[in-house]
């Protein structure tokens, strides 16, 4: 008869950068039940709306994730933008989707690194990081910043990029494309890597819709969602297709993830060839009275924002559903049933972001 | 992104259950719960997408009044229904499963239930 245990799983551990902790049920060396719990470092970022006038908690939604910073400013300032019915100048659609898509590239370059660590490939890891460092000098050029880039703001940008500073960011990607291809392809191809992923943590296509699953999560079980194709920034009139794999494993999810940068690349340049003149920015006059949903794709999948305000400077609500939130259950789901040595990478192949989750 | 359907319906809590069930069967599958505090009480939204159109249904129990929990019909739910419970004092009955105030590891007990 099999022997029941439950193992304590984080919130530190060697392959979480943040905290998060579960309680694994195991019989043996099988997982049969998952409790997760968080909450180690909740910040209540969301909660200081009560605080900060709207235009400045920009600067907190900005802060609420050092990977998808861009991203989280740019989901604010979308939903407010709808509710007092600002239309932002079209140079500033293109450049907050030029640092979006930045950012999606250094996300997934840190999450291939991550996993190259948990796999014990140490060369994978210290390659993809070294990549990632060139998108981060990038965003060091033009925003500022390496991490917080203090962008975005209610009515377009606060900085704008000249012809040189653009043609940087072509020269900087073509060099971080070419030498990604070997990486790539030792990720796909790879015996060790292949023995680690393929068939493990199987997630379904009816499980990961009924589970709630978002991004590269989904699109790794062959469901065809990416909320680019809303159109919001420049994305209308760019080339946006969902990248998707059939099997659901580990390998599927990590497959989703390399094309996506090679796809972020190419929006990246499609973007800088298409971009306007113009101003980057409108003026803001009065306070937000109504409310709206906005939905982006962060590099971890659909992120949903609400905001709510009543003509106030303050807004009522504001509300941040995270991609790791939603990838929570399906987590638990995949988790079921595997081996205890697998819980690790299966934990990262959702590429979990803590720190939006504790906003 | 005005191209695709987004609204928000106001429902009661008799259209409650009937309409989530109406949501699962129509193929809407569940994005989002957000919890609002108003004045006694709270705004519950649910929000659902089928391809890329969003409804979100929006419900506003009294402070005391229970709300069914949805896992039933969506089995995701149960993390946000958590959250609720655990961040704004929502009380929401029969969440499967119900992690009684543990999910988030936080000292204080409903902290986002009053305005400041």
């Amino acid at each position: 008869m099999a022997k029941r245990s439950i193992i304590p799983f984080g919130p530190q551990h060697p392959v979480l950068p943040e905290p998060v902790h579960l309680d694994l049920v195991l019989e043996d060396e099988t997982v049969v039940g998952v409790i997760p719990s968080i909450g180690f470092v909740h910040r209540g970022l969301e909660k200081l709306v009560d605080k900060r006038d709207f235009k400045q908690y920009t600067y907190i939604a900005e802060r609420i994730c050092g990977i998808c910073s861009c991203g989280h400013g740019l989901g604010y300032c979308l939903a407010v933008e709808q509710i007092m019915n600002i239309e932002v100048p079209d140079r500033a659609k293109y450049l907050r989707t030029i640092w979006v898509e930045m950012s999606r590239v250094h996300s997934h370059l840190l999450w291939l690194g991550l996993l190259g660590d948990a796999m014990g490939f140490e060369s994978l890891h210290m390659e993809s990081w070294r990549l990632r460092e060139k998108i981060l000098d990038m965003f060091d050029a033009t925003t500022g910043g390496r991490i917080i880039h203090s962008v975005n703001q209610v009515g377009g940008v606060q900085k704008d990029m000249d012809s040189t500073m653009l043609n940087d960011i072509l020269r900087a990607i073509d060099e971080i494309e070419s030498e990604l291809r070997p990486i790539a392809k030792t990720f796909l191809h790879d015996y060790t890597v292949q023995s680690r992923l393929k068939g493990v943590g199987i997630l379904s296509k009816d499980d990961a819709i009924a589970q709630g699953a978002v991004g590269p999560m989904l699109r790794a079980s062959g469901v065809e969602y990416d909320a680019r194709l809303l159109g919001y920034g420049a994305y209308k009139d760019l080339t946006v297709e969902p990248v998707i794999s059939k099997d659901g494993d580990s390998y599927g999810r990590c497959e989703v993830r390399i094309k996506e940068l090679f796809q972020s690349f190419d929006l990246i340049r499609e973007a800088i060839g298409k971009i306007p003149q113009g101003d980057i920015s409108v003026p803001v006059k009065g306070n937000p009275d109504g409310e709206y949903f906005v939905r982006i794709e962060q590099p971890r999948g659909e992120a949903i924002y609400y905001v709510k305000g009543s003509g106030k400077k303050f807004v009522d609500r504001f509300r941040l559903r995270t991609p790791t939130t939603s990838n929570i259950p399906p987590m638990v789901e995949m988790l079921k049933g595997c081996q205890l040595a697998d819980v690790p990478i299966l934990i990262l192949t959702i590429d979990p972001c803590v720190s939006c989750t504790e906003r | 992104m005005d191209d695709y359907r987004s609204e928000i319906r106001k429902i009661s809590m008799s259209e409650f259950f009937p309409a989530i069930v109406h949501m699962k069967t129509d193929k809407w599958r569940l994005v989002q719960i957000c919890a609002t505090t108003i004045e006694g009480g709270y705004e519950m939204s649910y929000s659902f997408c089928r391809g890329y159109d969003m409804v979100t249904l929006r419900l506003e129990p009294k402070e005391d009044e229970e709300v069914a929990s949805i896992t039933q019909i969506y089995p995701c739910a149960y993390i946000q229904e958590n959250e609720a419970a655990e961040l704004f004092g929502v009380k929401i009955g029969r969440i499967k499963p119900d992690y009684q105030d543990r999910l988030y590891r936080i000292d204080q007990t409903a902290p986002f239930k009053d305005k400041e």
